[in-house]
């Protein structure tokens, strides 16, 4: 199904929680709400589902408004971040919950729950632990079992709240692929709640770039990353150097290389200058470059990272390079090289703040 | 572990000790005519049954106060979560003659309620009113840090698979606090089956009416019947002791449904 928002807001007291958010998703999509803590994506998420009402805005589904539905008639799956199993039930009945608690008219007989709930089980591949308590499975295993359960009420769509947020890393990338195969499987419209970019990223198809209560940018992970709308997604997006620039009539020089500026504004103006790590250049070449010396270098790992330090700039700037580069290049530490950015945003200083 | 036993030993067992050597100084049909005495009969009647009564109101409204205490917010909270006990600080004696004051036939509450043909004081009903004073705290405190530890995300779960309200509490959270519920329950229990000040005020102690067993035992040390009153006493502590057993197994057949180990 597609769900769309309309200018959707929430506050809580005087803090505006989501703050004027309009999203389309489209049938079958996988979405990531990505952002820092505070920026409003779980309000969202939570307003999606109807545990959450918001107090300006349309939510749609299938372009249908859902406002007055609650959460109990939205047919939403939802996972929430520290699973919030029963722990009083076992896991089958976990699972079953959802079905044991319909109305007398549509509640399936005995034997039918039990068939679901296993084919349930198998898919989330704990059909052994049907018998145990929530307290004796491990992290992962619950959050699959939460999986299982929300999905016995046939939801159609998933939400997850933070869904790998509590797992170790290695479960965590493991589980972030079984869920990859279980989306494109059952064809359901899903989203997904995280502050880890590299989890959105992988995971989803687009990523809604979110802070305070605000949308930055929504793009693929590609758009997202290669092209930031704003200082933020900059910023959140990957390593990134900021350097403190002056825009002269849409003009910036940085050590001797010319970039322009996407502004009619004339005049000057104070900036800064965003430059990914992989986009500078290390020549130890002559060239039309600027000087500078390398700091330190760290070198585990294919990538290799260094530091250097250029003439007449405060901080120093870091930049990534191949091993093969860095082998190729035989950079020492104190050595002085020329540095050519390759790829550089350019954004006046009130837009960064 | 030794340490404890002997506390314990010295502390509770000790006194009962030789309140069941005080009762053995009766023969065995001397005992037994003492026990089960109609007058006695009469008392064990009326306070278990009356403590029992009082305790399961307590399990409901002080699952409520506990409730609202913990998930809502409102004005003077602090205050009203502070009166709550109250009942603990106040000397029994004080309570019982307020709740006398009160619902006397003469008393704000019991001038109306003589109106409408309802009697509370120096009947049953005095007396259960009052063991529900003295025991509504011991449920709210221990149900309370329970709630508060009771994630609400269980509550959206629950909703989001499509459970209403009452279905939510009836197989979510009931479950949950049930053994925190049970504990109140028999604390405020067996601070009913014990207590005195605030009872004997409001009840009237009409014999084979509105007298409460622990009265008896008093009654009974007046009339310098030592014996009369330690078997009295033993039959309390016998039956309380098998009351508050039955609770305790039923606490951990609780916990055990909860898939923790005991």
């Amino acid at each position: 199904m597609t769900i769309e928002l309309r200018n959707v807001a929430k506050r809580f007291g005087s803090f505006a929680a989501v703050n004027g958010v309009s999203l389309h998703v489209e049938r079958g999509e996988l979405v990531a709400l990505l952002g820092p803590s505070g920026s409003g994506k779980t309000t969202l998420l939570r307003i999606i589902a109807g545990l959450e009402y918001a107090d300006a805005g349309e939510v749609l589904f299938d372009g249908e408004d859902a406002g007055d539905r609650d959460v109990a008639r939205r047919r939403v799956g939802f996972v929430f971040q520290h699973y919030a199993l029963f722990r009083h039930m076992t896991v089958f009945e976990n699972v079953a919950f959802g079905l044991r608690v319909m109305g007398r008219a549509k509640r399936p007989a005995d034997d039918v729950i039990r068939e679901k709930v296993t084919a349930l089980l198998r898919l989330v591949q704990l059909e052994p632990m049907a018998g145990r308590y929530p307290s004796q499975l491990s992290g992962g295993q619950r959050q699959r079992i939460a999986l299982a359960r929300a999905l016995a009420i046939e939801p159609r769509m998933l939400l997850l709240d933070e869904p790998f947020g509590a797992l170790d890393a290695k479960v965590r990338k493991e589980l972030r692929r079984w869920l990859r195969g279980l989306h494109d499987e059952m064809g359901f419209t899903s989203l997904f709640v995280t502050h880890d970019q590299e989890e959105a990223l992988e995971l989803a198809d687009r990523v809604v770039v979110m802070n305070q209560g605000r949308i930055e940018q929504v793009g693929t992970p590609q758009e997202v990353y290669d092209r930031p709308a704003t200082p933020f997604v900059y910023e959140f997006l990957g390593n990134v150097n900021r350097i403190a620039c002056t825009i002269i009539d849409g003009q910036v020089d940085l050590w001797g290389h010319q970039f322009s500026v996407e502004t009619a504004e004339r005049g000057r103006r104070e900036g800064y200058a965003y430059l990914r790590p992989h986009d500078i250049e290390i020549l130890t070449t002559s060239g039309a470059s600027s000087r500078a010396h390398v700091k330190h270098i760290s070198a585990t790992g294919p990538v290799a990272r260094v530091e250097l330090a250029i003439e007449g700039v405060a901080t120093p700037i870091e930049a990534e390079l191949s091993r093969q580069q860095l082998d190729a290049l035989g950079l020492r530490l104190g050595q002085p090289v020329l540095v050519q950015p390759r790829n550089v945003r350019i954004f006046p200083v009130d837009a960064a703040a | 572990m030794g340490f404890t036993l002997l506390y314990l030993s010295v502390i509770v067992l000790l006194p009962l000790a030789g309140l069941v050597i005080k009762a053995s100084d009766a023969t065995w049909p001397q005992f037994v005519a003492a026990a089960v005495a109609p007058r006695a009969l009469a008392a064990y009647r009326l306070s278990f049954g009356s403590a029992l009564f009082a305790a399961a109101v307590n399990l409901v409204a002080g699952v409520l106060v506990a409730w609202v205490l913990v998930r809502y917010r409102f004005p003077f909270k602090r205050v009203i979560d502070g009166l709550v006990d109250l009942p603990f600080a106040l000397p029994t004696a004080v309570a019982g003659i307020a709740l006398a004051t009160l619902y006397g036939p003469k008393g704000w509450i019991g001038q109306v309620l003589g109106v409408l043909g309802i009697k509370v004081a120096f009947t049953a009903t005095g007396v259960t009113l009052a063991l529900i004073f003295v025991g509504l705290p011991f449920v709210v405190r221990t149900v309370q840090p329970v709630l508060q530890d009771l994630d609400p995300e269980l509550e959206d779960a629950a909703a989001s698979l499509g459970a209403t309200p009452i279905q939510t509490f009836t197989r979510v959270i009931a479950p949950a606090i049930m053994p925190a519920a049970l504990t109140g329950f028999a604390l405020a229990f067996a601070r009913a089956v014990g207590e005195y000040g605030s009872v004997i005020f409001i009840a009237g102690n009409i014999p084979m009416k509105s007298e409460i067993a622990p009265l008896l035992i008093v009654i009974k040390l007046e009339q310098y019947d030592y014996t009369g009153a330690a078997v009295v006493g033993v039959v309390m502590l016998s039956a309380s002791f098998l009351i508050l057993l039955g609770i305790n197994l039923l606490q951990r057949w609780a916990r055990i449904r909860q898939g923790e180990k005991s």
